[in-house]
């Protein structure tokens, strides 16, 4: 407390410089700190610190550096794991986004029975994955699965689905897409039924089609929503494991293990729980990259002002 | 599930009986003190399925039984073999008894040392009712549970052998007979095909790592070793390769189309609706198959041993024990828990309902028993003459799960047209290396 006894120095902007003090308000600040650190920070560094050693579930871990990491580029498995968790992410943001959107602009139109409808269509939405997963299962089986039974009804020939590696992936996006459509669909309605109705009313004046309409007004006005729905999508594609462990388990062969499932089976079934964590935080790298890729994509692309409405 | 006639109290009071007069002829030798360890509680860790649902059904009898009390919780296969390793690792288990299952885990826990020896509980007559001795147990059961310097770490509870399912009237329609060897196996599938219809001559996995189970079995029957003398993995021999051969000529001529992806359930579908004319798997699914409401097949499967390949003829075994944690403060509650489990009456139970088949000789031997199993008597010879051929299915080493990973992988790529050679090959250099790092650790 010497400075208290010293005359205050003078800066250049004429104020005396004071000791620093903490904030008062930090004793607020304090619990949330503590939480974060505990559920977040540490976490984190502790599977970094695991990534960096050899370490087998019931032997002590050795420091080996980088190894772990090195070891990922010539892991096959993995390099595929990734390949296949891109392809399916890609697919299972597009479908639902597409075919959400049309669902929303459908159920956005009055008719009977309009709310009884809207119900039933969210309801794959609210069946636990696993549960519905093993009934997939059953209805991808190649003899005796109903889809197969379908196919034969319109004269097509039977598909392997699940069971064959070039269509496994498709067949589980089909899975993922059935199940989170209902999602986008709920969003989008959101964002329709807040736009005015005066742009639809002197559209309609100047004698807009339907598609223009969509287009020009809807479409650019529930971009938003849109990006929204993109990204929840997103980060649940790229780490679903539900639907895919419960009907292929990552195979035929591992023509659809993700990222996700591999890491499962070198964690919980292999017990590498060092190799893993060198996994998990390559994996929440390409999560966040892809996630500021997307809020880069929104920010760039204007879509407030884009299509000029009306 | 079994239906059995005699009352709760009478099948108790036989236990008792049988413990006491000892069918091993001690008579004067003390009894078992059941009721000493009575107000204990004890925890058991046990695996889905028809075996750990069955200790699970009857625990009150045990509780009668001895006064313990057991909190028992039952977790689907692959989730309690994660839950064991992790507890077990932290040297405080929530369990003081675990269902283990040998052809996974054995050389995992030996090395790490995990489950205490009984041999000092099972040759204390305070404890051991006279007629559960080593010797009851068959050959694999204590290949199983022994270690290298022959202790028991666990006792041998159910044992799973591969059997060779047959619709019978399939067969019929096509004139065909039962197979005696692989090579007239393939030749009958061949004969039985009628992909017009929807129907295929052979079934079985070929999802990876499921299939090993099965291809171990070809690969026996092959003359195949898994390890030699130095321990080294022996799956990329031309015993390997020609297994292979035999094993793709099946599955992929004669199976139904998408069998590169089937495990035991999508199997089973197809043997159930009537799909497929044979299916190899272990013997555990003769309830399903047997019961009106899931199956069209019922009283038209044959059950036979797995026919002989050309260097013998085996059925791969894999099985489950029961043991008690080292680190456990309740050792003697807990054995008398595992001591019931194996007893005459659970294995009774468990070889009736079809759930499975107990390693023991007097269990099965029992003329009473026998008479009260409610499968076809078919399957019960398939399981006593399976006993005789049985090797294990899997090799026994610690890194069990990489390897079906790995050489399933191979395996089922060779399903869709990859050369078995060149695939055994690669899977055996990643798979070495793992091998020798899980031994020196």
């Amino acid at each position: 407390m010497s400075t208290i006894a010293e005359p205050a120095e003078i800066t250049s902007r004429g104020e005396p410089q004071r000791e620093w003090r903490p904030p008062s308000y930090w004793p607020f600040v304090l619990p949330a700190l503590v939480v974060v650190l505990a559920v977040i920070i540490f976490p984190w560094a502790y599977t970094i610190w695991m990534s960096l050693h050899e370490w087998k579930v019931g032997s002590p871990p050795t420091f080996v550096g980088l190894a772990n990491y090195i070891r990922l580029p010539s892991d096959t498995r993995f390099v595929e794991s990734v390949w296949h968790t891109l392809v399916y992410t890609a697919l299972s943001v597009a479908l639902p986004l597409l075919l959400g959107t049309l669902a929303a602009v459908v159920f956005h139109a009055k008719f009977p029975m309009r709310g009884f409808l809207r119900g039933l269509f969210i309801l794959p939405m609210m069946a636990t994955p696993v549960a519905i997963a093993l009934v997939w299962t059953m209805m991808f089986h190649p003899q005796l699965g109903i889809l197969n039974y379908l196919l034969s009804l319109v004269g097509l020939p039977p598909q392997l689905w699940v069971f064959h590696p070039a269509t496994v992936i498709p067949s589980l996006v089909m899975v993922e897409t059935w199940q989170w459509t209902p999602l986008v669909m709920l969003i989008v309605l959101g964002g329709l039924a807040a736009i005015p109705a005066e742009p639809y009313e002197s559209a309609q004046i100047d004698g807009a089609t339907r598609w223009q309409v969509f287009r020009y007004i809807s479409l650019p006005l529930i971009m938003p929503f849109l990006f929204i729905a993109a990204m929840i999508r997103m980060i649940d594609a790229v780490k679903s494991f539900d639907i895919i462990f419960a009907i292929t388990q990552g195979g035929p062969g591992s023509a659809s293990e993700t990222i996700n499932l591999y890491l499962y089976s070198v964690a919980f079934v292999y017990y590498d729980v060092g190799y893993a964590s060198a996994i998990v935080v390559v994996f929440f790298a390409l999560i966040v990259a892809l996630a500021g890729a997307l809020l880069r994509l929104r920010q760039t692309s204007h879509w407030n002002d884009a299509g000029g409405v009306a | 599930m079994a239906h059995f006639a005699p009352t709760r109290r009478s099948l108790l009071q036989g236990t008792l009986a049988a413990s006491a007069l000892g069918v091993s002829g001690f008579p004067a030798r003390a009894d078992v003190q059941w009721k000493k360890y009575a107000g204990t509680t004890i925890e058991a860790n046990l695996i889905k399925g028809p075996r750990g649902e069955l200790l699970q059904k009857y625990a009150s009898e045990f509780t009668d039984l001895t006064g313990i009390k057991v909190e028992s919780e039952v977790i689907p296969e692959q989730q309690q073999r994660q839950k064991a390793v992790i507890e077990l690792t932290s040297g405080k288990p929530s369990f003081d008894v675990i269902h283990v299952s040998y052809h996974v885990q054995k050389r995992q826990f030996e090395k790490a040392g995990w489950l205490m020896d009984l041999t000092r509980f099972m040759k204390d007559p305070n404890l051991t009712a006279p007629d559960l001795t080593v010797d009851d147990f068959s050959a694999g059961g204590r290949q199983f549970a022994e270690n290298d310097k022959g202790e028991m770490h666990s006792l041998p509870w159910s044992v799973d052998y591969f059997i060779l399912y047959w619709n019978k009237e399939l067969f019929a329609k096509k004139g065909v007979t039962l197979p005696k060897t692989m090579d007239e196996m393939a030749i009958a599938a061949e004969k039985l095909d009628d992909p017009a219809n929807g129907i295929y001559g052979f079934t079985g996995r070929g999802l990876r790592n499921a299939n090993m189970t099965l291809w171990t079995n070809f690969f026996l029957d092959y003359g195949g070793e898994f390890l030699d003398a130095k321990g080294n993995i022996l799956t990329d021999g031309p015993e390997a390769i020609e297994a292979t051969k035999m094993y793709d000529r099946l599955m992929i001529k004669s199976s139904p189309p998408g069998s590169a992806g089937f495990n035991w359930m999508e199997s089973m579908a197809s043997l159930t609706q009537g799909r497929a004319a044979m299916w190899i798997d272990g013997v555990g699914w003769a309830p399903p198959i047997e019961d009106p409401n899931a199956s069209r097949v019922v009283g038209k499967i044959g059950y036979a041993l797995v026919p002989a390949g050309p260097k013998g003829q085996y059925s791969a075994a894999y099985g489950d024990g029961i043991g008690i944690c080292e680190a456990s403060t309740k050792k003697e509650a807990a054995y008398l828990y595992c001591q019931w489990a194996v007893s005459k009456t659970m294995g009774a139970r468990l070889l009736q309902s079809g759930g499975g088949v107990p390693f023991r000789n007097s269990i099965l031997n029992d003329e009473t028993v026998r008479k009260g199993v409610k499968m076809p008597a078919e399957w019960l010879e398939a399981v006593i003459g399976s006993a005789k051929i049985s090797k294990l299915g899997l090799p026994v080493i610690i890194p069990v799960a990489e390897f079906r990973d790995i050489v399933g992988a191979a395996v089922t790529a060779t399903l869709s047209g990859a050369d078995p050679a060149t695939e055994l090959k690669k899977a055996h250099e990643q798979f070495r290396p793992i091998l020798e790092r899980s031994e020196k650790a």
